[in-house]
């Protein structure tokens, strides 16, 4: 028998039972089209995380505190830390290094007329728009005359326009209350939008370094500097110099341990992609687990349909069907329903995968369906098929002829 | 070439049902020439199904030797056995043993999907081969809808399908009344006068086994007698 003539055998077979063949495939598309939406939500999550951190650009690097020994006792890293302005201007001077920021965070109340807000308060350095690669939206960034002089100047995300600015109105000019200090609004930044389900990228306000430690945080010392290099090739050149730098700066011993950390986005991005990495596999498992509970659900119909039809395989064998011919036409009935609940599963999972934004309790998700995901549901629904069909198929090509002829 | 359609050779068969051995065949002798029509009689228990089966290639005797055809097939393999059954043995049952839900037309190809034969002289073939029993315009009907009778006529449409060399009938008139046994015979004995296809026959009907040119009589797994 050829490969046609065994389709149509078990095609023909198949459609005499529509009821039991659709839902029979039902556990075959629920397990195909879990295994997409799932894999599709983890390649989106890992899709959104990387376009993030190659808008921040690759040559960036942050240099933040260590922990630090306190009398035998580690401290937190980075609370305790000896970052000092000096230390980013010294930095700023290295060959591989093109621009530096200091970083200073702090939280505060922002309040516009009857608005308010709560938002985070970064005091940078000029440099800030471009170490950073964000650009301004409207406006101008403070320049280097107002962090020496300390101006009370901010520029602020898109999402404070929202919340504290009427619609259409435009901030540049006006004057918000940071922390009860009136600052005086230069500029927007352009929006950037979610950053993968971490929440806005949007909701924060810019302010000179220096305005920052003297009238917000009251301290002396930076959080972090972010630092570019002059090239992402150079990276690795600018950590070094960076590491070699502060050690001698902060006059520590040739066997002590870096009070500083220096890391790139590259390593960064690297970590983040690994962690969105193993929530697809994770994803993708739970849901092959539905797939090979479909396949179960197969075995189990194709025994009963073997038994239930003991007397047609006597019938075929009393009229020359080899053992060969049973096998394969119950084996690619088997086949035949995996597929079938593959294709459709395929189907019904890219819809899902499309429609997930539209439902408002996953709209934050982003899904992404990648053709490797789809093939692969193909091929597992299909050898799914091949292996809970073998049993049931070589049952019924081992029955005596005799015996399944008589079986009532 | 010998004339010999059967020839059987102190053929014995015994099962085994836990710890009883039951001898259904104690050697069993016997010669059909080819177009012969053989009734084999006797009551239940006798071996007659037992010896039906061998014949039929569906099973194998514990002794003896069985030609078919001259062909020596008491050793061959499962596999090629039912090549035999497809191409020289046509099966007529009690029960019809046709597929439920499937139309007389599909019913019929069945023996040719497993000769490997093109779809188009399938069809062609099995409508002649209904049109030859009598059925001409009932091919898509479906099993179910078809009576008694008709039944068994796709069944031997069927076992026609292959131009055997010959027909095996168990008891094929065993689930029909009278009118429609004769007409069933009928066909039967068209198909050896006229095609000298060699039947063989089991029935316990003595009217029906005196249709037939010659009577064999078993009991005990033996033939006691012949007519």
């Amino acid at each position: 028998m050829n490969v046609f003539r065994i389709l149509r055998v078990s095609l023909r077979a198949l459609s005499r039972n529509k009821m039991r063949t659709f839902l029979t495939c039902l556990g075959i598309i629920i397990g195909v089209a879990a295994v997409i939406a799932m894999v599709s939500i983890g390649s989106g999550a890992r899709a959104a995380v990387e376009s993030q951190f190659a808008s921040m650009g690759t040559n960036l690097m942050f240099v933040s505190g260590n922990w630090r020994m306190m009398g035998g006792a580690r401290t937190q890293s980075g609370q305790f830390n000896r970052l000092t302005v000096d230390d980013a201007k010294a930095i700023a001077e290295l060959p591989s290094v093109e621009a530096i920021s200091p970083s200073v965070t702090t939280r505060a109340q922002l309040i516009y007329g009857n608005k308010n807000w709560n938002t985070m308060v970064q005091g940078v350095g000029e440099d800030y728009p471009l170490v950073r690669k964000w650009d301004i939206a409207a406006g101008s960034f403070f320049d280097e005359s107002m962090v020496r002089g300390g101006a009370k100047v901010c520029v602020i995300g898109a999402d404070i326009q929202k919340n504290l600015f009427e619609e259409g109105e435009d901030p540049v000019g006006k004057t918000i209350r940071v922390s009860r200090v009136p600052f005086l609004v230069l500029g927007v930044f352009k929006s950037k939008g979610e950053s993968g389900g971490f929440g806005s990228r949007d909701d924060f306000v810019c302010v000179p370094y220096t305005t920052a430690l003297n009238r917000l945080s009251h301290d002396d010392h930076i959080n972090s500097i972010d630092v570019s290099a002059v090239s992402a090739e150079k990276t690795k050149d600018a950590q070094a110099e960076i590491t070699d730098l502060l050690r001698v700066r902060h006059r520590i011993p040739e066997d002590g341990t870096d009070d500083f950390v220096v890391r790139n986005m590259a390593e960064i991005a690297e970590g983040a992609a690994e962690a969105t990495g193993i929530l697809t596999v994770l994803l993708g498992s739970i849901a092959s687990i539905s797939l090979l509970v479909g396949g179960i659900g197969i075995m189990n119909i194709m025994l009963v349909s073997v038994t239930e039809r003991i007397r047609e395989i006597g019938i075929r064998m009393s009229i020359g069907a080899r053992q060969r011919d049973i096998l394969l036409q119950f084996l690619a009935e088997a086949i035949v329903l995996s597929l079938l609940g593959g294709i459709l599963g395929i189907v019904l999972g890219i819809g899902v995968s499309k429609l997930l934004k539209y439902i408002t309790v996953f709209s934050s998700i982003t899904t992404l369906v990648s053709w490797s995901s789809v093939l692969l549901a193909f091929a597992f629904s299909g050898s799914v098929g091949i292996f809970f069909g073998f049993y049931p198929a070589r049952k019924a090509s081992r029955l005596d002829p005799i015996e399944a002829l008589r079986y009532e | 070439m010998d004339n010999n359609i059967i020839r059987l050779e102190n053929l014995t068969k015994t099962y085994h049902v836990g710890e009883t051995e039951v001898r259904a065949l104690r050697g069993v002798s016997n010669i059909i020439p080819t177009g012969d029509f053989v009734a084999i009689m006797g009551a239940s228990g006798s071996g007659k199904s037992t010896l039906m089966n061998i014949i039929g290639c569906l099973d194998k005797p514990t002794s003896g030797r069985y030609f078919l055809d001259e062909e020596d097939i008491s050793t061959l393999s499962r596999d090629a056995l039912a090549g035999i059954r497809n191409k020289k043995i046509g099966f007529v049952f009690q029960a019809f043993n046709l597929l439920p839900r499937t139309s007389a037309l599909e019913n019929v190809e069945l023996p040719l999907i497993y000769a490997n034969v093109s779809h188009k002289e399938r069809l062609a073939r099995a409508r002649a081969s209904l049109e030859a029993v009598g059925l001409k315009g009932r091919e898509s009907h479906k099993t179910n809808q078809l009576s008694g009778g008709e039944q068994q006529r796709v069944a031997i449409a069927r076992a026609l399908l292959n131009n055997p060399r010959l027909i095996l009938a168990d008891e094929p008139t065993g689930n029909l009344d009278s009118k429609t046994s004769d007409e069933i015979m009928n066909v039967f004995e068209r198909l050896n006068h006229e095609d000298g296809i060699s039947i063989v026959m089991v029935t316990h009907e003595p009217d029906i086994g005196a249709r037939a040119r010659r009577r064999i009589h078993m009991k005990d797994g033996l033939i006691v007698r012949e007519d």
